[in-house]
């Protein structure tokens, strides 16, 4: 007879060993970093750029120079663009990010030849035409005002700006900012991020030799600007005001966002601290999921993390809880804080804890994809592949001691930055 | 090409197995055959509800996450107005750990009034989060009614307010289980580093001993075709107009379907896109606007949403749209543009064989829409699409009298 009160063994989760990335310079000085793997006729490319140092008078130049890459170059307009890599099946999107901005192409291998000579177009010879700037600016400011009567979003914006002050991190850009953005500062900004020495090309698919040749070979033509580009950054200052609260006499719910700067990646303590949050608020069994939601009901979700940047780092906790609950959501959350600094977490929940973090890092390993995305994680913060050999060991060995001494040295709820956009 | 082995147990539970040893994970997903549309009018919300109430427990395992998370698993699960579907992810080695969960909570719940009051508050914050608490976030409970005179569609999954929640029994939570909750109302599909034979070892083991319970036969009310223009004007506290126009197609089971969808793609897949192009970028009126097809089981929606600018009427962004549906019935497409909306469809499904999950959760579908390997046959339906067909489709659709137009006004 099958005895259902019974768990069936489990194993311990091995991780595979993680593809490296073969890598060559351009005579240019471009970075190429490529993964050849996985069985389907299809590759994704990545230009990656750096961002250049943050100007707090034109806040939005990073963020728009990259977003309007796909607007025109002197060859095509915004439509032939669209048309040529729609036609092919291919995929082209811009991505602006708080330390790089990315281009990426997902394309049929077939179609490449098709497909490159578009994109060298756009990252070589991009104009940002007048007319297409404008239809930009307007729907964005529209998109703006969209955003700003949603809670959750006025909450992330205020912390941000709390904890990151005047930065690239902490600067979200108003409707003004949007007005004052023209063509020559585009330009400029163009010409001097999106050169050859300040990119790093990342590919992965099935990429053979002739594959990579076609790549290269579309790029041969891509020359440097006069100048570098200057991607340092200034230092982040938080702001001194910890308390930010928005009264929305209506709201049905509060959106709360509280937390402080922390260590990024590159600190030896990072894989520890991921430990910590992930027991305090990083997955749905989580203390505050268990508490906050499963046991109290005054959320749809509630949850932590670390934003991990190149020049600076946050911890957060985030939730959208009922209006009437707010004081006790925050209460309950102080209580959660509390009690990891004062108790140690138990031998059953530190190891189902282990167990999920390592079936996570297991699972985010899906395809070649995902395989280049761990490379980007180690690389852009100035790491190695030991940092995951390094990560798996502390999920396995860190000590409920350990935990508990990072939560005394890292938290201190009263010093939190704590955003409250509703009612409290 | 997605390959599978499938089979049935005596008390219907039909089984999918797709041997992926690419990867060292396994996925088991179980799509249940109840969405909204089998609620009871006056009691709805409930499926998905119950979707959350299926997390509190079953009868031999008190709790479901956390022996799940032990053996490094994920899961999630969402409910549609057609299915219920809930997935795991976790390392192929433990994969005995997620048959032992599945199979309790098919074998029956827990049924505690403690998870079934914490879940009704939850789902109470979901549909505040969600519907309420947003700009445009009650569309959805505004345009289905509109839309759907007799048929359950007429309501989203979430449910028509938060009373029908507030208001769930314990009673109602063990009907429900018992009338839908069965093996032969359920499709399993395992996937990833596994082989048939495990699985069928397994299979037997632990979903062979559940009774197979009385078959569901649903018998719902059809929509009628719909032969009068209907509209609705709300005045509401966002920050933009807002115009939606929803349409009534055929199911996704309808041989017309594919022609339908690159319908949809022709009019707004992707910066090329005609709606995109001409009412965001020449004729500048709107902000966005897109256009998407529900993909339902019964009668289902094309819907086109858009903003339109601040300085632009509603009466001319409506007749922009309205000429932009006028010119794709007039004339037919022209070619290129149709290789390319199928060029655009056949690579989304190349990627998409790259995703275990995507894969496993499409087998599970089309196994309920009739035979998993309707998955691996989507591609030569779109690519048979001709010109003709895009009109005779886009002319039978897009009819004044088929249109459901929701605006909102922004309070100013």
């Amino acid at each position: 007879m099958l005895d259902r009160t019974i768990a069936p063994d489990f194993g311990s989760i091995d991780i595979i060993k993680l593809i490296e990335p073969e890598h060559t310079t351009l005579p240019n000085g471009c970075e190429v970093y490529l993964f050849d793997s996985g069985d389907q006729e299809l590759v994704r490319i990545e230009w990656i750029f750096g961002n250049l140092r943050f100007n707090p008078e034109k806040p939005l130049l990073n963020m728009a120079a990259n977003t309007l890459l796909t607007e025109g170059t002197s060859a095509l307009t915004s439509s032939q663009i669209a048309d040529r890599i729609d036609y092919y099946g291919a995929f082209l999107q811009a991505e602006y990010g708080y330390d790089q901005s990315t281009v990426t192409l997902y394309s049929l291998t077939r179609h490449l030849g098709s497909t490159l000579p578009v994109i060298f177009d756009v990252l070589t010879d991009s104009q940002y035409p007048e007319k297409e700037l404008d239809t930009f600016i307007r729907n964005q400011q529209q998109k703006l005002q969209v955003s700003l009567q949603k809670n959750d979003v006025l909450a992330r914006r205020a912390f941000n700006k709390a904890v990151y002050g005047n930065t690239i991190y902490g600067q979200s850009g108003e409707a003004a900012d949007y007005q004052q953005l023209n063509c020559t500062d585009l330009l400029d900004h163009f010409k001097q991020m999106y050169q050859p020495s300040n990119c790093t090309l990342v590919i992965a698919g099935k990429v053979k030799e002739d594959t990579l040749k076609q790549i290269t070979d579309a790029f041969n033509g891509w020359t440097n600007y006069s100048q570098p580009a200057n991607t340092t950054q200034p230092t982040v200052i938080p702001q001194t005001e910890r308390l930010y609260f928005t009264d929305k006499p209506d709201a049905l719910q509060s959106a709360i966002r509280m937390g402080l700067p922390m260590v990024n990646r590159a600190h030896p303590d990072f894989p520890a601290l991921q430990v910590l949050n992930t027991v305090l608020g990083g997955y749905f069994g989580s203390r505050l999921m268990a508490n906050i939601r499963e046991d109290k009901g005054y959320t749809y979700g509630i949850g932590s993390g670390i934003s991990s940047l190149k020049h600076g780092s946050a911890f957060f906790i985030a939730t959208e809880v009922g209006a009437d609950v707010c004081h006790s959501a925050i209460a309950e959350i102080e209580k959660e804080i509390k009690l990891l600094k004062t108790e140690l977490i138990s031998e059953e929940e530190l190891s189902l804890v282990r167990n999920y973090m390592l079936g996570s890092l297991l699972g985010s390993l899906e395809n070649v994809f995902s395989h280049a995305d761990k490379f980007k994680n180690v690389y852009f913060s100035g790491l190695t592949y030991d940092y995951y050999t390094r990560y798996t060991e502390i999920i396995k060995h860190v000590t409920a001691e350990d935990l508990r001494a990072l939560a005394n040295q890292y938290w201190d709820f009263d010093s939190f930055y704590k955003v409250i956009v509703g009612k409290y | 090409m997605v390959k599978f082995n499938r089979f049935i147990l005596d008390n219907g539970l039909r089984v999918i197995v797709h041997e992926d040893n690419t990867t060292p994970m396994a996925v088991v997903n179980i799509l249940y055959d109840v969405g909204a549309r089998d609620e009871n009018p006056e009691q709805t919300g409930f499926a998905h509800l119950f979707e959350h109430l299926m997390f509190g427990g079953s009868v031999n395992i008190p709790t479901y996450d956390e022996p799940l998370q032990r053996v490094g698993g994920e899961n999630n699960a969402f409910t549609s107005n057609d299915i219920t579907n809930y997935y795991i992810t976790l390392p192929a080695a433990n994969l005995e750990t997620a048959f032992w969960l599945e199979s309790d909570r098919m074998l029956s719940l827990a049924f505690s009034e403690k998870s079934l009051e914490v879940q009704r508050n939850v789902v109470m914050e979901e549909f505040k989060q969600r519907y309420l608490n947003q700009p445009y976030g009650d569309v959805w409970l505004r345009l289905r009614p509109l839309v759907y005179k007799h048929h359950p569609y007429q309501w989203a999954t979430i449910g028509k307010n938060l009373e029908h929640i507030e208001h769930a029994k314990i009673e109602d939570v063990k009907a429900f289980f018992k009338k839908h909750y069965t093996p032969q109302n359920a499709i399993m599909v395992v996937g990833g580093d596994v082989t048939l034979e495990q699985v069928k070892q397994l299979a037997e083991k632990w979903f062979a001993p559940i009774p197979a319970g009385e078959k569901y036969v649903r018998n719902l009310p059809q929509e009628p075709e719909q032969h009068e223009e209907r509209r609705e004007t709300v005045t509401a506290k966002v920050p933009l107009n807002d115009i939606y126009i929803a349409f009534q197609v055929p199911a996704r089971t309808d041989g017309d379907y594919f022609a339908l969808d690159l319908i949809s793609d022709i009019l707004s897949r992707g910066q090329s896109s005609r709606l995109y192009r001409s009412l965001v970028k020449e004729k500048q009126l709107f902000s966005e606007i897109h256009a998407h097809l529900t993909g339902s089981s019964d009668k289902g929606m094309l819907v086109v949403e858009g903003k339109p600018l601040e300085n632009v009427s509603i009466e001319e962004a409506e007749a922009a749209i309205w000429l932009e549906l006028e010119a794709i019935c007039n004339n037919p497409v022209p070619e290129d543009e149709l290789i390319k909306v199928k060029n655009k469809t056949e690579s989304t499904m190349v990627f998409s064989e790259m995703a275990l999950l995507d894969k496993a959760m499409n087998l599970a579908f089309f196994e309920l829409l009739g035979d998993a390997d309707l998955f691996n046959h989507e591609t030569e339906k779109y690519l048979a699409v001709n010109a003709q067909q895009i009109q005779e489709q886009s002319k039978s659709v897009f009819r004044r009298d088929n249109s459901s137009t929701l605006i909102y006004l922004a309070e100013k």
